[in-house]
């Protein structure tokens, strides 16, 4: 398949190369231009030679697949794709680097990067899952980052469509990835578990926070394997700063067994976002590897070891939903309010393994702007929260399946639905005060815009109980 | 070019008919039936008439096993397909016979093969189950696109020159690229008795300029069909089986 060579000027299927950016071992990338795309755009041709390395033929296969199918800010816009027979190619929007590794090479981030950048990519790997692709390599080379924030994954040649053939799936002995980021059960060649993305998310985010990837940069096979045996040294032994919570989210990321894990990218997203709610074990908190008894005990037991890791990584992993409650605590709502448990309680039984996230909305005129603000601001909050602790209280929810949140925001609605969108809720529960009132409005707007479910309560013959003069 | 691929109707008019309404919503082009249009249901006179009227108008027909049986008892079967089969022939004039009778094993156009089941010999009719059977039938034709039936479940099969044929599940409803550079054996799951634990009739629609091929699942009204093959005093099993699905 010996192809002309490219050179600046030609023109592929109406594509004019204009510059080549960067010549890969496996691919070059070209700066493009067609009359009818108006946003940049790159050309990637691999440099083949399919005959000598068939693997190559079919991660741009599976690239050229995936990039069809693949939408929204996470992915680099998909323009075309060119035929095998003539000049195979990719043509996808130009997103600008650095590429997560050269932002970092060689430095570790602030405490504060870390978690900022591990939003970006958390929030990437859902979209990417939502829409059933795994990318099955994912590892700093191949993040980018729009001037907006948004994470880019790129790369899509090792990647599986959950409802598409897999064309890797019998191609190779070997298994396939980047042994640094790899899951255990990748080194089992198992391509259908999207929490081998989440453990490569950990080891990121660890070599972020530490400047050491977690298990070395293993030279040989044998060794890759370290990992099924083998806990991390501690984060926060290479960096006693590291806080437990972020530390507790890596860890969880890099536990052998997928059940062990996170369970969705969601989820992990969700400690992110709210580290003050992750619930620390030991795990945030260790500052050494197990000792050596521990050690040689789990490699008597590596058999058993495996067999639970490939148990863990072929069945399909719970999803816990998140029932999100909308509480309003103004004084004369208290039977609301206790409808709204009683709701609440009920979706909950109905769900299994939810969690509860119990929101209150502060429109921002209440904290006010003088001076006593800030003082004042934090009464109300530390009183909201203890207020809404309260009121979930009889629920008897254990930590880690309930949550409290403060939104401040002038538009109700608005605030609700974001919160509901960025963190993926399953359900709203949200009461009605009373017909015509702006919390009425609100309700309205929440129910026909929600992403989800919503369950609307009415206290049992209210109609202007709230409304009642004092 | 929108073409719909229905396998293995087997005399069920309810769920044939509920295919084709679909396909026609889908605004399909071109019909083609897999083999199979008769035995196990009631209804093999109106299958046949309807499929032959569609011919007429261009469709597109290859044979299966039980049309092919309809005029040659001595065709292999299990006890029940063979009560099934006798009854049918009791039900048809001469002419449907003759449509049966003059079915061709395979049709060939463009980059496809039309087949009911392997397109390694295909009046053996062998079940292609797994990749091998794929392999085999792919091996037995230069058409780059096979499509056929019999086995009534869905499965497509892939393979390059240098690569053995591998299983894909399709998944319900998501239109599959099928990749120019690979050979692609699509066994579309059965119209009229789908025995992959769901119900639903199922059929295929191959968009030919886009190069895609969707797996459609179409619910349609098995208890009626079940309580007509009961009516006819047809084995208990055929009825069965098509609520369930099985």
């Amino acid at each position: 398949m010996a192809k002309a060579q490219l050179t600046v000027g030609m023109t592929i299927d109406g594509f004019q190369l204009e510059e080549r950016l960067h010549r890969g071992g496996m691919a070059d990338i070209w700066r493009v231009r067609r009359n009818d795309v108006d946003f940049p755009i790159i050309m990637k041709v691999p440099l083949l030679d399919f005959e000598g390395d068939i693997s190559l033929l079919v991660g741009f296969e599976v690239e050229q697949m995936i990039m069809a199918e693949v939408r929204g800010p996470h992915v680099p816009r998909w323009v075309a794709n060119g035929d095998f027979a003539v000049q195979p190619y990719i043509v996808m929007e130009y997103i600008g680097g650095p590429t997560l590794l050269k932002r970092y090479f060689d430095r570790v981030a602030p405490v504060s990067e870390v978690i900022t950048i591990g939003i970006a990519v958390a929030a990437a790997l859902a979209d990417l899952h939502d829409q059933h692709v795994l990318h099955l390599d994912l590892k700093p080379a191949n993040i980018l980052f729009r001037p907006t924030g948004e994470a880019v994954l790129i790369d899509f040649g090792l990647s599986r469509h959950e409802q598409l053939p897999d064309l890797l799936e019998e191609q190779f002995h070997r298994p396939t990835g980047t042994p640094d980021y790899m899951a255990p059960e990748q080194l089992f060649r198992v391509r259908s578990e999207k929490r081998s993305d989440i453990y490569a998310f950990g080891a990121i985010l660890y070599q972020l926070t530490t400047g050491h990837l977690p298990f070395g940069r293993p030279a040989r096979m044998r060794k890759v394997r370290r990992r099924v045996w083998r806990d991390p040294v501690p984060p926060r032994n290479l960096r006693p700063e590291t806080p437990p919570a972020l530390q507790e989210i890596i860890l969880r990321c890099l536990e052998p067994v997928p059940d062990a894990r996170y369970s969705s990218a969601t989820d992990l997203l969700f400690d992110l976002r709210h580290p003050d709610l992750v619930e620390l074990t030991e795990r945030g908190l260790r500052t050494q590897q197990s000792d050596w008894r521990t050690v040689i005990g789990r490699r008597l037991r590596v058999p058993i070891m495996i067999r639970n890791i490939l148990a863990s990584a072929t069945k399909p992993p719970p999803r816990p939903p998140i029932i999100l409650t909308v509480v309003d605590l103004r004084p004369d709502l208290e039977e609301l309010r206790q409808a709204l448990l009683e709701t609440a309680a009920s979706v909950l039984a109905n769900t299994p393994g939810a969690r509860l996230a119990c929101v209150n909305v502060m429109p921002t005129a209440l904290i006010g702007i003088d001076e006593n603000v800030d003082a004042a601001g934090e009464n109300i909050h530390v009183q909201r929260l203890a207020e809404l602790r309260s009121w979930a209280q009889p629920l008897q929810l254990p930590r880690g399946k309930v949550s409290y949140h403060l939104l401040e925001s002038r538009n109700v609605a608005a605030a609700i639905l974001d919160f509901s969108r960025s963190n993926h809720v399953h359900h709203i529960v949200i009461g009605a005060p009373m017909l015509g009132s702006y919390a009425g409005k609100v309700v309205a707007q929440v129910s026909a815009e929600a992403p989800c479910g919503v369950t609307v309560v009415r206290s049992t013959g209210d109609s202007g109980h709230a409304g009642k003069p004092d | 070019m929108l073409i719909a691929l229905l396998a293995d109707i087997h005399a069920n008019r309810e769920a044939l008919t509920a295919c084709l309404a679909d396909a026609e919503n889908a605004k399909v082009d071109r019909y083609v039936f897999l083999g199979d249009l008769v035995g196990y249901g009631a209804d093999p006179d109106w299958v046949i008439d309807r499929v032959a009227a569609m011919v007429e108008a261009g469709a597109v027909v290859v044979r299966g096993n039980h049309d092919a049986a309809v005029a040659n008892p001595s065709e292999g079967m299990v006890a029940e397909a063979q009560v099934a089969i006798n009854w049918t022939r009791s039900r048809l004039d001469d002419r449907q016979k003759m449509f049966l009778a003059n079915l061709p094993l395979t049709v060939e156009e463009a980059d496809r093969l039309f087949v009911h089941a392997s397109a390694c010999a295909p009046h053996t009719w062998i079940y292609i189950f797994g990749a091998r059977e794929a392999e085999q039938s792919l091996m037995a034709t230069n058409r780059r696109l096979t499509f056929c039936g019999h086995t009534h479940s869905p499965a497509l099969f892939h393979a390059t020159a240098m690569t053995p044929a591998q299983r894909h599940l399709p998944a319900e409803g998501k239109p599959t690229p099928l990749l120019a550079q690979r050979r692609w054996l699509a066994v579309l799951g059965s119209v009229g008795q789908p025995r992959d634990k769901n119900p639903a009739a199922c059929y295929g629609l191959l968009d030919d300029v886009r190069n895609r091929l969707t797996y459609i699942r179409v619910p349609y009204d098995a208890d009626l069909a079940a309580r007509k093959i009961r009516a006819a005093g047809l084995p208990e099993i055929l009825a069965a089986r098509l609520t369930l699905g099985i």
